[in-house]
């Protein structure tokens, strides 16, 4: 495959996590949880597959790509600054007054083809590009990432029917699917699994694989650059963990929305990042890492369950919370047993 | 007024391959001169009005000119995010076309009639609101707004409509187009709705009373150099529209006159903030709702008598 970007996968997806730690630290931004999961799949594409010039934004043969789940906006700005579209140091006004960068991704940047932010949209308008270069005979291709809660929306499926009818083999979703949304896990928001059966028996070439593993990115990206003989759209599901690169982030909804606070919460998070720093990469922030970084007491909000479904009891009839998974950790999420 | 839409458009989109037409499943019978005779320029995107919307968002991001095709709500308020975020703020060059402003599917019920459309279209930045009263404004609006950049709602008759202008030499969006010369009163209309103006005009002539008439095909951007002249020029302002009374064209005329301090009176006619519940046809609901040509008469007359 080739190379496009002067960093590795694994080097701009560590960039990606550190800038998404201090952006959301800095601004007091949501949504960090997201950021992480997302990172490897932004490092991959942006290092590794996507092709663009910096210097040429509207370049007519670039790939397109749209980050539907617009509210991992970091993860793009992260990404785009640190590939030359613009200067690395902008990053730091996310959410100020006067910013580019606004929380939910903005077309108002170099390189952004679509705001986005309300869910449901991207696949879409993706579908939309992917249709308009088919008929006009262009080679470049579609990519558009989604998160895993935003297929609740009916608008995501709506695109799957058209994108599968119109046969765009140069469509290619990948969604984001770290298990969990907003208040808790997906299944136990609106159960979604058998996630990749839903989208085969809506025509696509589905690829399963651990979104935080570049390497299986990679394959997969690869398998679909070589089948030329494809006439499906691919969706690639790229299991995930929330938080991911963060223990203490990890499979704990609480980071959907907190950021992390001057302490230890941002001590850690740091530090655990320079811990599995890859050579060859300045962290612009705490170049050395974080001399006697605060540590977590036992009294802190750590290691704690906070879906929503942990402490709703109804009485409505049926069992409503039906997976869980240690917050903290990188298990995947167990079924709760249940005869119902 | 939808067959000199498709008929148009057809002759345009021979000229330019750039223009597509994708509809929500709609238009049989209709339709058919299109597919047949631009096939490579015709999407059927089913029944999904927000991916049909926000597939034509990104098929203009590409370089086309996109009509998408539907009735009554289904264009619009069904998918209006998509309109709002998708077209208007990107500037995309998509145009949202609506066949059965107001009560056009009169007998269908109160899901089939767009009584609040211009209302919500209107109050999208970067979106132009068109709604041509015949079957002339309508040739004319659908070339003016293939040349016209970004995100145009066109909201159409069904059929029947008449050719009431003779010609319009000069159509642009954003002007009006003044029918006749008149005394004391002038009535502003825009959409189908004409049609009873032109009969509420035969009345008052028989009551001795020539208002002035202009349509407004362009309800935003709005003509507020005629609406300005007017307000001083006469003693009445009178608004037609089939569409609620709250935030329509009324509405539009009235936010270009707040801040002037005009002569003439304000009286707007529409529906009063209601849904129908009534059935029948849509002769039959204008006069229901108190927007058929007696109507018009009769509120000018009750003014200037």
């Amino acid at each position: 495959m080739k190379k496009h970007n002067k960093y590795s996968s694994e080097q701009l997806a560590w960039l990606i996590r550190r800038h998404g730690i201090e952006m959301t630290h800095l601004s007091g931004g949501s949504h960090l949880g997201a950021i992480l999961s997302v990172a490897d799949i932004m490092g991959v594409l942006y290092a590794e597959v996507l092709k663009f010039d910096p210097e040429v934004t509207d370049w007519d043969a670039r790939d397109r790509f749209i980050l539907s789940k617009g509210h991992a906006g970091a993860s793009v700005y992260a990404a785009l600054a640190e590939s030359g579209f613009f200067p690395v140091e902008e990053l730091k006004t996310h959410y100020q007054n006067g910013s580019r960068l606004s929380g939910h991704v903005s077309h108002h940047l170099p390189g952004v083809d679509l705001s986005t932010g309300s869910l449901g949209h991207g696949l879409s308008v993706g579908t939309g590009m992917a249709y308009a270069l088919k008929k006009d005979g262009k080679d470049a291709r579609v990519f558009v990432v989604l998160g895993d809660g935003e297929c609740n929306e009916g608008s995501v499926w709506e695109a799957a029917l058209f994108a599968n009818h119109f046969r765009l083999n140069n469509l290619i979703a990948i969604i984001d699917h770290n298990h969990m949304q907003s208040l808790d896990f997906n299944e136990n928001t609106l159960e979604i699994e058998d996630f990749g059966a839903k989208w085969r028996a809506f025509g696509w070439n589905v690829i399963e694989v651990n979104g935080n593993n570049h390497a299986e990115l990679k394959v997969a990206l690869e398998s679909i650059t070589e089948n030329d003989t494809l006439n499906k759209p691919t969706v690639i599901i790229a299991n995930t963990i929330k938080g991911y690169g963060v223990g203490f982030m990890q499979n704990d909804i609480l980071w959907h929305y907190r950021f992390p606070h001057d302490g230890w919460e941002y001590d850690m998070a740091v530090s655990e990042l320079h811990a599995n720093k890859p050579e060859g990469v300045i962290d612009p922030y705490t170049p050395a890492g974080i001399e006697n970084p605060q540590i977590a007491s036992e009294s802190d909000d750590i290691f704690n369950d906070h879906t929503f479904s942990k402490t709703w009891h109804p009485s409505y009839p049926e069992q409503m919370r039906r997976v869980e998974a240690t917050p903290g950790s990188c298990e995947r999420e167990h079924p709760i047993q249940s005869n119902k | 007024m939808r067959d000199t839409f498709v008929k148009t458009l057809v002759k345009l989109a021979k000229e330019n391959k750039n223009i597509e037409l994708v509809t929500g499943d709609l238009g049989f019978g209709v339709l058919k001169p299109f597919w047949e005779e631009c096939p490579d320029q015709f999407t059927n995107a089913g029944i999904a009005e927000q991916n049909m919307t926000a597939v034509a968002a990104g098929m203009a991001l590409e370089g086309k000119i996109v009509f998408t095709y539907s009735i009554g709500n289904f264009p619009t308020l069904r998918c209006l995010e998509q309109i709002r975020n998708d077209c208007a703020y990107h500037k995309a060059n998509v145009k949202v076309v609506c066949v059965g402003g107001g009560f056009v599917y009169g007998s269908l019920g109160m899901s089939h009639h767009a009584t609040e459309d211009i209302a919500i279209l209107r109050a999208l930045p970067d979106v132009a609101v068109i709604c041509p009263a015949d079957l002339v404004e309508a040739e004319e609006a659908v070339k003016a707004i293939v040349d016209y950049p970004g995100t145009v709602y066109l909201r159409l008759g069904r059929g029947g409509e008449k050719r009431i202008h003779e010609s319009i030499p000069d159509f642009k969006i954003g002007k009006a187009i003044k029918v006749q010369d008149g005394s004391k009163v002038a009535i502003f209309s825009t959409g189908a709705i004409f049609e009873e103006v032109t009969g509420a005009n035969d009345i008052l002539k028989q009551n001795g009373i020539i208002p002035a008439i202009y349509t407004f095909p362009s309800v935003k951007p709005i003509d507020s150099d005629v609406i300005k002249h007017c307000a001083q020029e006469f003693d009445y302002i009178i608004t037609c529209e089939e569409h609620n009374i709250t935030g329509g064209f009324g509405s539009a005329v009235a936010e270009v006159l707040s801040g002037l301090a005009p002569k003439a009176k304000l009286v707007k006619i529409g529906l009063n903030d209601t849904y129908s519940t009534k059935v029948g046809s849509q002769k039959y609901l204008r006069a229901q709702y108190g927007i058929s040509d007696k109507d018009i008469a009769k509120t000018i007359i009750d003014l200037v008598k």
